[in-house]
């Protein structure tokens, strides 16, 4: 038995309702555990004052310079703490397997090793991807980690640090994925764990792997590096599955949410005597008559008309990667989605996990040096310009990363010949 | 002093201890999905294997019975392996149909609804809130259980045009990120100082250059270094405060709540959007918050109702313009929602169209 409850009318509102209660939760917690009454106790305070009680500090493991979100609580009268055992409650970021997969025992003995040293009280997960471990005093935080250590996991990123990475389920169960989004995770945060481990970068650092571009992991808005699957040759058709969705769904179905959304106007429907057999046409009978044409040059990824189709469409076989680079919210500049840098790279053979490793270090050292203190690196390239920072780590102009060219005439120009000079010998090469 | 241990330094883990074997089995080798009901999907592999997905909503924040239950039901009624959305959805996979319902079944009894899956609207991302941040304005878990009771029909069914995706955060800072309606704290009075504890606590340089606009100097306060806000230049956005506590942001009655919409990250038809503002002002009123459950409320039935299959929120708005969401939401058009910030003039209309 713990001590005793405290009143909590407002959280108690929280409790009735269809939705899952974390305060119905967090009072199971607080039959056997004075750590959850006195949350419950500073919770309610906030509730009724409309003010956070905890501060930061630091707490750490030996070895590791991050990782524990530091809690005090700062609601205290005559320097005591007015909810003494949740007076300490920190957070231990814990990295989870990509993909976030689950078997019921790691469930299990991940609860029962945090009720034995925390609060008992995980969220699956934070929004950068990692398990949290919530509520720890100070002289837990040692052994929860080592157990958890012992276990095969590791601390994830706090700070000015690489921080913990997220891919999406892709290639474990969806159809659109175009590499092997846990492998490559894995590959680039476990080569580059010091610069998690022991911040020391200007700010944070975020990779996401998405696996095709409906980037479910949110890549492009949500990480300094996105990496997403993409594919170069034609959407692969399945003519089984085309017509199934044609005498389900029919030709106005057809027309309105599959041609006339694709946004480049690569889709139309063609009388089969009349589709076209020239490369990269790819076409696919939906009835006896008719068929849906994909003129796949003019295709930008999108993804819709696959997701309508599913199974129907599927990406092309040539798969492989696009980079961004510079995602981020909003401070200070304003939130700044990532540019894209490389429109394709290969992403099969182990050289070529090495390249995208490669890549990632030179992206981490050039803003290791170049960044300002706080500052991330889409920030970094508002400030320096695109073609510096391409120049720093060794990338060459392509059209594909801009909208459009430029509409002011600010610019010195007089190394134009030697420019059209490179773009030629890169053309003919 | 007992000698420490050293870490190891292992990592991210490999996933494939913890994964379905099914899942395993066909790894890069899916080829078809289709989405039987609200909740379930169905998936089938190159070798003709089928899988089924359960995918249920939780509360984020897990209590040992919650999650002991939920590995409970993994081995009573699916396979024994789960994985989490980034949404916090929990996802049940079974290899036999006749497994669905039982399972559906099962969740639904222990008090997890079944849905978030397609056109739904799937469980809000959320932040740390009152919990367990330093610079809350608001909390997150709270607000997330108020919305979610209220949007609870639109997670179990699937009848929206396309998927909603929600966030809520409790600073300017938006931990929960660009979504199709996001709630996040807007703060409307700058930061009151507390001198006493700037000459302790804070690291001055560091303060001055987080501020956007350079509204803040170093200053002598009563003989002591501390610091000034120019409160004409001050923007309100918070971002002094986490480098400096005593930069008081958070206020009961001024720090409102902001509804912005339209933020889409996925490339599907057009290129990944940010949310816009428009609807400021709502009072930061816990445990429920109703007013702002009222807003979501009311732009979602407006999408529903108007917006064409496939169109997200943000496809929608450009289809009908700004001023038809205004009209059609009933949402008062200010001079906030008029951008200043660097850039702006790209989001002014630089054109004759007008709709009539
Ligand atoms: C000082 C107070 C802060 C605290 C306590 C805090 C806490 C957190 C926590 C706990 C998360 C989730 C972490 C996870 O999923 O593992 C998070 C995510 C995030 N934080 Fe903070 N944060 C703070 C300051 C900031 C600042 C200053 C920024 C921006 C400049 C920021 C931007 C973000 C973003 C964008 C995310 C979401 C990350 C993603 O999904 O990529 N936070 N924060
Ligand atoms: C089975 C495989 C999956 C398929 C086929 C799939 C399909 C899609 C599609 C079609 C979209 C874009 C919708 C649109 O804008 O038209 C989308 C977006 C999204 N998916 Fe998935 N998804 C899958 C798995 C997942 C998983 C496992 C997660 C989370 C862990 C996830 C999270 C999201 C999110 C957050 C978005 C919204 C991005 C945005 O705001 O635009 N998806 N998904
Ligand atoms: S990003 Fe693409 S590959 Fe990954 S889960 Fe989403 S739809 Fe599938
Ligand atoms: S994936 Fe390509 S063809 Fe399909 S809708 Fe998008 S741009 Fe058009
Ligand atoms: S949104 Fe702001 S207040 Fe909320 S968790 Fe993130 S940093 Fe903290
Ligand atoms: S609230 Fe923002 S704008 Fe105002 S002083 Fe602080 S950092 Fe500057």
């Amino acid at each position: 038995m713990a001590k005793k409850m405290h009143d909590t009318p407002m959280l108690d509102q929280l409790e009735s309702g269809p939705w899952p209660s974390f305060v119905t939760g967090l009072k199971r917690m607080a039959k056997n555990n004075d750590m959850a009454v006195d949350l419950l106790g500073q919770l309610e305070a906030s509730y009724r004052d409309l003010k956070g009680y905890w501060k930061g500090g630091t707490v750490g493991v030996f070895g590791y310079g991050g990782g524990v979100i530091p809690r005090f609580t700062e609601l205290k009268k005559d320097d005591k703490p007015v909810f003494p055992d949740a007076a300490e409650f920190h957070t231990l970021r814990i990295q989870p397997p990509p993909g976030m997969h689950y078997s019921s025992k790691l469930l299990r003995d991940m609860s029962t090793l945090w009720e034995k040293h925390g609060s008992g009280l995980i969220a699956f997960h934070g929004q950068s991807g990692d398990i949290m471990f919530q509520g720890c005093t100070t002289a837990n935080v040692q052994p929860a980690f080592d157990e958890l250590n012992e276990m095969g996991f590791d601390m994830g990123g706090a700070g000015p640090a690489l921080r913990t990475s997220m891919s999406c389920v892709g290639a474990a169960r969806c159809e659109m994925s175009c590499f092997d989004e846990a492998r490559a995770l894995r590959t680039v945060i476990n080569n580059n764990l010091d610069d998690m481990h022991r911040p020391a970068l200007p700010y944070k650092f975020k990779f996401k792997f998405s696996g095709c571009p409906n980037d479910c992991v949110n890549s492009i808005q949500r990480s300094d590096m996105a990496t997403i699957g993409t594919w170069r040759d034609n959407i692969q058709v399945n003519e089984k599955l085309a017509k199934e969705y044609f005498a389900t769904h029919g030709m106005d179905k057809l027309m309105t949410d599959v041609v006339g959304l694709c946004p480049t106007k690569a889709l139309s429907v063609k009388k089969i005597s009349e589709a076209s057999k020239a490369e990269g046409i790819s076409s696919v009978a939906v009835n006896d008559t008719h068929a849906l044409q994909i003129e796949n040059h003019n295709c930008v990824r999108c993804m819709h008309c696959l997701n309508v189709m599913p199974g129907a469409l599927l990406p092309g076989k040539d798969r492989g990667v696009s980079i961004l680079i510079g995602g981020k919210s909003v401070l200070k500049i304003g939130a700044t989605m990532g540019t894209m840098v490389i429109p394709f790279m290969k992403l099969e053979s182990d050289e070529d996990y090495e390249k995208l490793n490669e890549l990632a270090r030179n992206v981490i050292d050039f803003f290791a040096e170049n960044a300002l203190e706080h500052e991330r690196t889409g920030e970094m390239i508002d400030r320096i310009g695109l073609v510096n920072f391409l120049d720093g780590v060794g990338i060459e102009v392509d059209p594909n990363m801009i909208l459009e060219p430029r509409s002011n005439p600010y610019a010195r120009m007089d190394g134009w010949d030697e420019e059209v000079e490179k773009w030629n010998e890169r053309q003919a090469g | 002093m007992a000698e420490m241990r050293q870490p190891i330094e292992c990592g991210v883990p490999d996933a494939k201890p913890y994964m379905h074997p099914t899942m395993l089995k066909n790894y890069g080798k899916w080829v078809y999905h289709s989405h039987p009901k609200p909740g379930v999907l169905y998936h089938r592999a190159e070798s003709g294997d089928e899988i089924w997905t359960v995918k249920a909503g939780t509360q984020r924040q897990m209590d040992g019975y919650t999650i002991r239950k939920l590995a409970d039901i993994a081995d009573q009624y699916a396979e024994g392996f789960v994985r989490f959305t980034t949404r916090s959805n929990i996802e049940y996979m079974v290899t036999d149909e006749k497994k669905v319902e039982p399972l559906i079944k099962a969740l639904f009894d222990s008090g997890f609804p079944v849905g978030g899956t397609a056109n739904s609207v799937s469980m809000i991302s959320h932040t740390q809130g009152f919990l367990h941040c330093d610079i809350p304005g608001t909390d997150a878990s709270g607000v997330v259980k108020a919305l979610m009771d209220d949007l609870y029909e639109e997670f179990i069914k699937c009848e929206m045009p396309n998927r909603v995706k929600l966030s809520t955060s409790c600073c300017e800072i938006n931990c929960g990120g660009q979504a199709d309606i996001a709630i996040i704290m807007q703060h409307t009075k700058p930061p009151k100082i507390n001198h006493d504890l700037v000459a302790n606590v804070c690291e001055r340089p560091t303060v001055v250059a987080r501020c956007p606009v350079a509204a803040i100097r170093p200053a002598l306060v009563n003989g002591k270094p501390s610091l000034e806000v120019d409160e004409k230049k001050c923007i309100c956005c918070g971002a002094c405060y986490p480098p400096c506590p005593p930069m008081q942001i958070n206020d009961p009655e001024h720090s409102k709540i902001a509804i912005w919409v339209g933020g889409k990250n996925s490339n599907a038809r057009s290129r990944p959007t940010f949310h816009k503002l428009v609807a400021s002002g709502l009072p930061n009123n816990a445990p429920r918050w109703p007013e702002v459950g009222e807003v979501v409320k009311k732009i979602l039935n407006v999408y529903k109702a108007d917006a064409r299959p496939w169109e997200r929120m943000t496809d929608w708005i450009e289809r009908i313009g700004w001023p038809r969401f205004f009209e059609k939401t009933g949402l008062p058009f200010t001079k906030y929602h008029i951008d200043d910030w660097k850039g702006h003039r790209r989001t002014l209309n630089a054109s004759a169209h007008i709709r009539f």
